[in-house]
């Protein structure tokens, strides 16, 4: 069965609007992107959607009460909000250096949660 | 505490625009680079922008906005850039004088060269759109609400409307969904959206957060803290559409209605304004109708991407090095001439090292007091003497002069000062 | 032990804080109160700021004579008190030949209520002095005695002096009822509790119908709250640099063009009467009547520049007068009423309210002289507030100074209006410590810029926070409820 699929590719700020031709698991074309990363993009999305996750977590005796993290790659969409719920568990002690892994392979998803700055002790 | 009184480059902001000025001031050779900021630490807002997609067209990567900016504020750290946090820059002339306080270094003036005016922009805020209603707490712009969720670790809610649809907006309904709130609607008064596609879907879109085009709020509801929104459909006129009314429950009114570029700072130094953009006129090398004041970024015009205000802030910060050291390489070619001993002035006040070539220099001076015997007038270096002259007295009155030639160019050249001293044989 | 005074203030608006502040001056024991979180939270809130010259008031009322011996006092006034004032006078601008008639009638009020300085201006001599007036004035009423003022300045130095000379300032306590004794009033039941006292004086505003019929007073004089709207304008671009006045009509002065003593163009108010003392919201529909009308005086306003907009109500009232032919909403009660005793009636005291503010005060204390009151003068009164230090009035050369003598002064907290860390904490320490946001903004003038707060907000919650040693999820905007913050950002309730 060949179906059209609508999608808005989020790789880069451009966000080509995709049109995806699927039949049943298979992609048959993709039109509307204006780069390679599109057809990634289509095949991630529909099989495996995946998100980077940006959030904080909470540092003890740092300049600030959170700090920042990311995963370092996108992982599963289905999974967001477990990963947030990790990262309230987590507390961390200053200082921290920008990349200092936060929570290794969070979720057995393969992906660690790393800092996205330095929170110097105080 | 700051050591210098005189910097080639100042740069107002330490932002992206900011902080790529700095590196770039400093990789084109200007020696001592400043950046004040207001904030306590360096990076601006990118610091409470915690979300992805900053360095995708510089780094080829996909950064938060934090990990954007240590990049840049290690390369500074690296290559000798000075900086003065939790610094307000009060006043800038177009003389390029900077005043400037804080607790710390107390109430400063600095002379620039060459400033970089890399302020950004604020936000647009309830009033300027004059949204009706009463004034509780809980109506907050988008970038405050980020900073207080993200820096200061506090909530600013729980139950959220989103009127705009400018990217913070969308950045702030999906972060403020990921620590727990509930975010309501996002309005937008335009028939299309204000903000980035990308964050739509990643922001509302994969959130299920629902999005009204040609919507606006009507009436804020709350004596003390925010109790319900009430918005409404509006026309191609912006005039409400009756019976399109719908009351929100809420606590708390997110604007995310625009940026304007931050120029007060600008108009006192003299600085023209596009009334268009908000921000000055600025030439291909990003410098403004005030010479050696440039300007880069947010507080020029509002960009979509933090990259973008990056290389602007190279240009600008590349450009002011180059007005500062040539502005250096003229004050050191000018060899100060001072009024020594019983001298009142001397004219020319300086030498310009360039023109040491075949014309003599003619010094004239008056003395202060008048010596009826013979004297002797008298230039050095401070150190040795370079020519004399004598005269059968000097008198207030009466002009006098001494001829620099040839042979004393090679003392003149070297000397960092000339004085001029007459004084009784 | 419940605590006894001589003296109870209930309301402190500019016209209890002044009345407050003037009983200091003699020995007794006052106490001020306020149901609000703050003083100076109703109708001095939020108003047009002006002392009026007294040209306005029916000849012949109380009001009148308020207005005309109050506006004098301002100078002593502002003098001892340290706060802002400038006489900058006013004008009543007349739009084409029909308005010009008004001007005479209002010629003829300036001469009965005795108000000096006053004249008649042609068109042109109107345009040569304001030249964004509109080219079809034909002429207007000038009064070289109005001036203007910032009301909060006014009403936060006046109480603050009163507390330095001894009196008892107690907010978030609301008056519920009269302690009697017979016909005598013996002290008031709060929701603080019980205070006992020998007179209470009612300055309660919008609220003083209330307080007058808990004593049984005036059952049939009621307060209607009558609402005013405002435009801010951002103080870079000064669109108009003097008081303009349209010649007024049935309600009341009309829509003025008028500046602050900061420096802002503001226009307002109108005047709609509703039912809630506490809706002070704005309306598209009021936010339009006074656009209209404001461009009528000046053709050129543009929305651009707003950075504000806000409402008051002011508290009209509506009985019968003692005057004859003239209703309460012309009028104001000043009084000691027969039917109980111990108790100074105050009711209506809407524009010109904070002119006549200081002449009230002194009416209050020959009412309750005639009663057999003693006044005798304080050993120890001291007259003079001393002013904090502003830095954005300062010149760069004494910001160095200041600064330099204490380096809090340093750190700009509030960026549009240059209000430092140090002029902040200096008001959370103060005689009357301001404790919420708007508390601080009132007093310093922080968060009225261009930003509106976008910037300050987050560090004065957390100077307060430090200051007053609690959560910055305590911190509120205006009192209890007004809270900034709900929670930590990581404690999510599942």
């Amino acid at each position: 069965m060949v179906e059209k699929r609508k999608l808005i590719c989020v790789s880069c700020p451009v966000g080509c609007e995709l049109e995806v031709t699927l039949d049943g698991n298979e992609i048959v074309e993709v039109e509307g992107n204006t780069c390679k990363l599109g057809i990634d993009y289509a095949e991630q999305e529909l099989f495996d959607p995946r998100r980077m996750v940006a959030s904080t977590v909470k540092v003890k005796n740092g300049y600030h009460p959170l700090v920042p993290v990311y995963t370092e790659k996108p992982v599963p969409k289905p999974k967001i909000f477990d990963v947030l719920a990790e990262l309230r568990k987590v507390e961390i002690e200053a200082p921290v250096s920008v990349n200092d892994v936060v929570i290794e392979n969070v979720l057995d998803t393969g992906i660690n949660v790393i800092a996205s700055r330095d929170m110097p002790k105080v | 505490m700051i050591k210098k009184k005189i910097y080639d480059v100042v740069i107002i902001g330490s932002g992206p625009g900011g902080l790529a000025a700095a590196v770039a001031a400093k990789k084109e050779g200007a020696e001592d680079v400043l950046v004040i900021e207001r904030d306590t630490e360096l990076g601006g807002i990118l610091l409470q922008c915690i979300h992805n997609g900053f360095g995708l067209e510089i780094f080829n990567e996909d950064l938060p906005g934090p990990s954007y900016a240590q990049r840049y504020i290690d390369e500074a750290h690296e290559l000798g850039v000075e900086s003065m946090l939790d610094t307000i820059v009060l006043e800038v002339t177009p003389g390029r004088k900077l005043f400037a306080s804080s607790t710390k270094h107390g109430f400063v003036e600095i002379d620039a060269r060459a400033i970089v005016l890399a302020m950004g922009c604020r936000e647009r805020t309830r009033a300027m759109i004059q949204i009706p209603g009463m004034r509780p707490a809980g109506v907050y712009t988008a970038g405050t609400a980020q900073r207080f969720t993200n820096i200061e670790g506090k909530m600013p809610g729980e139950r959220v409307v989103i009127l705009g649809s400018g990217d913070i907006g969308l950045i702030m309904a999906r972060r403020l969904t990921f620590e727990g709130a509930k975010v309501e609607r996002v309005l937008e008064i335009l028939p299309y959206l204000s903000g980035l596609t990308r964050n739509y879907v990643q922001c509302l879109q994969d959130f299920d957060i629902p999005l009204q085009f040609e919507h606006t709020v009507k009436f804020i509801h709350g004596k003390d803290r925010v109790e319900a929104v009430e918005i409404a459909q509006v026309d191609k006129n912006w005039n409400y559409v009756k019976g399109s009314e719908e009351t929100i429950p809420c606590d708390t009114l997110l604007l995310s209605v625009g940026l304007i570029p931050e120029n007060e700072l600008s108009r006192q130094a003299g600085v023209r304004i596009d009334p268009i953009t908000g921000g000055p006129y600025v030439d291909e090398s990003r410098e403004t109708n005030v010479p050696g004041i440039f300007a880069a970024g947010n507080v020029v015009h509002v960009y979509d991407l933090a990259d973008w205000v990056t290389l602007a802030g190279y240009d600008a910060g590349k450009s002011a090095a180059k007005f500062a050291m040539a502005l250096k390489a003229k004050e050191s070619a000018h060899i100060p001439v001072k009024a020594g001993n019983n001298v009142h002035h001397v004219v020319p006040h300086t030498i310009n090292k360039q023109n040491l070539t075949n014309d003599e220099i003619e010094l004239q001076l008056r003395v202060v007091r008048p010596i009826e015997e013979r004297v002797m007038i008298e230039v050095h270096d401070g150190e040795n003497r370079i020519a004399r002259k004598a005269a059968r007295y000097a008198r207030p009155g009466e002009m006098l002069t001494l001829v620099l030639k040839e042979r004393h160019f090679a003392d003149v050249e070297k000397a960092d000062s000339l004085t001029v001293d007459v004084n009784p044989r | 032990m419940q605590e006894k005074y001589d003296y109870i203030v209930i309301g402190a608006g500019v016209v209890g804080c002044i009345i407050a502040r003037t009983l200091s001056r003699y020995e007794g024991k006052v106490l001020l109160i306020d149901k609000e979180a703050d003083i100076c939270m109703g109708t001095t809130a939020a108003n047009t700021a002006i002392v009026h010259a007294g040209y306005d008031p029916l000849p012949n009322t109380l009001k009148a004579r308020m207005n005309v011996e109050g506006n004098p006092l301002w100078d002593t006034l502002a003098g001892e008190l340290n706060f802002p004032f400038e006489r900058r006078g006013d004008f009543v601008v007349a739009v084409g030949e029909d308005e010009l008639p008004a001007l005479e009638t209002l010629m003829g009020y300036a001469k009965k209520n005795g108000v000096p300085g006053c004249q008649i201006l042609s068109g042109p001599e109107v345009r040569r002095r304001e030249k964004n007036i509109t080219p079809d004035v034909s002429g207007a009423l000038w009064a070289s005695t109005g001036g203007i003022c910032d009301p909060f300045a006014v009403t936060v130095a006046a109480a603050e002096n009163a507390v330095m000379n001894g009196v008892v300032l107690k907010l978030n306590t609301e008056f519920q009822d009269f302690i009697m004794e017979g016909d005598r009033i013996i002290g008031i039941k709060t929701n603080q509790g019980d205070f006992i006292s020998r007179w209470v004086i009612n300055s309660a505003g919008l609220f003083s119908d209330f307080v007058m019929h808990q004593a049984g007073v005036r059952p049939e004089f009621k307060i209607s709250p009558r609402k005013g709207e405002y435009f801010v304008f951002d103080r870079a671009d000064v669109q108009i640099d003097n008081v303009l006045f349209p010649v007024p009509s049935d309600k009341g002065k009309g829509v003025l063009v008028t500046t602050t003593l900061h420096g802002n163009t503001i226009l307002g108010p109108n005047a709609n009467i509703i039912d809630d003392k506490e809706d002070t919201s704005t309306t598209e529909a009021g936010m339009n009547e006074i656009w209209a009308e404001a461009n009528k005086l000046v053709p050129s306003l543009t929305k651009k520049y707003v950075i504000a907009t806000f409402a008051g109500l002011r508290p009209m009232g509506n009985g019968p007068c003692k005057t004859p032919g003239v209703d309460y909403n012309q009028d104001y009660i000043i009084e000691i009423p027969e039917e109980v005793k111990g108790f100074v009636n105050l009711g209506g005291i809407e524009s010109p309210g904070l002119t006549s503010a200081p002449a009230i005060a002194q009416e209050v204390v020959d009412l309750l002289k005639d009663a057999g009151e003693e006044f005798k003068v304080k050993k120890d009164y001291e007259p003079i507030r001393p002013a904090r230090p502003r830095f954005r009035e300062m010149s760069q050369k004494d910001r160095k100074l200041l600064v330099d003598m204490d380096p809090r002064y340093g750190r700009v907290i509030c960026r549009c209006e240059n209000v430092t860390e140090g002029e902040i904490i200096a008001e959370i320490h103060a005689p009357i410590p301001a404790i919420t946001y708007d508390a601080i903004k009132r007093r310093t003038w922080l968060g009225t810029g261009r930003c509106q707060g976008g910037f300050d907000t987050p560090r004065v919650v957390d100077i307060l926070a430090r200051e007053l040693g609690v959560s910055p999820l305590e911190i509120t905007k205006r009192g209890k409820g007004s809270e900034f913050l709900t929670r930590p950002t990581k404690k999510v309730e599942k």
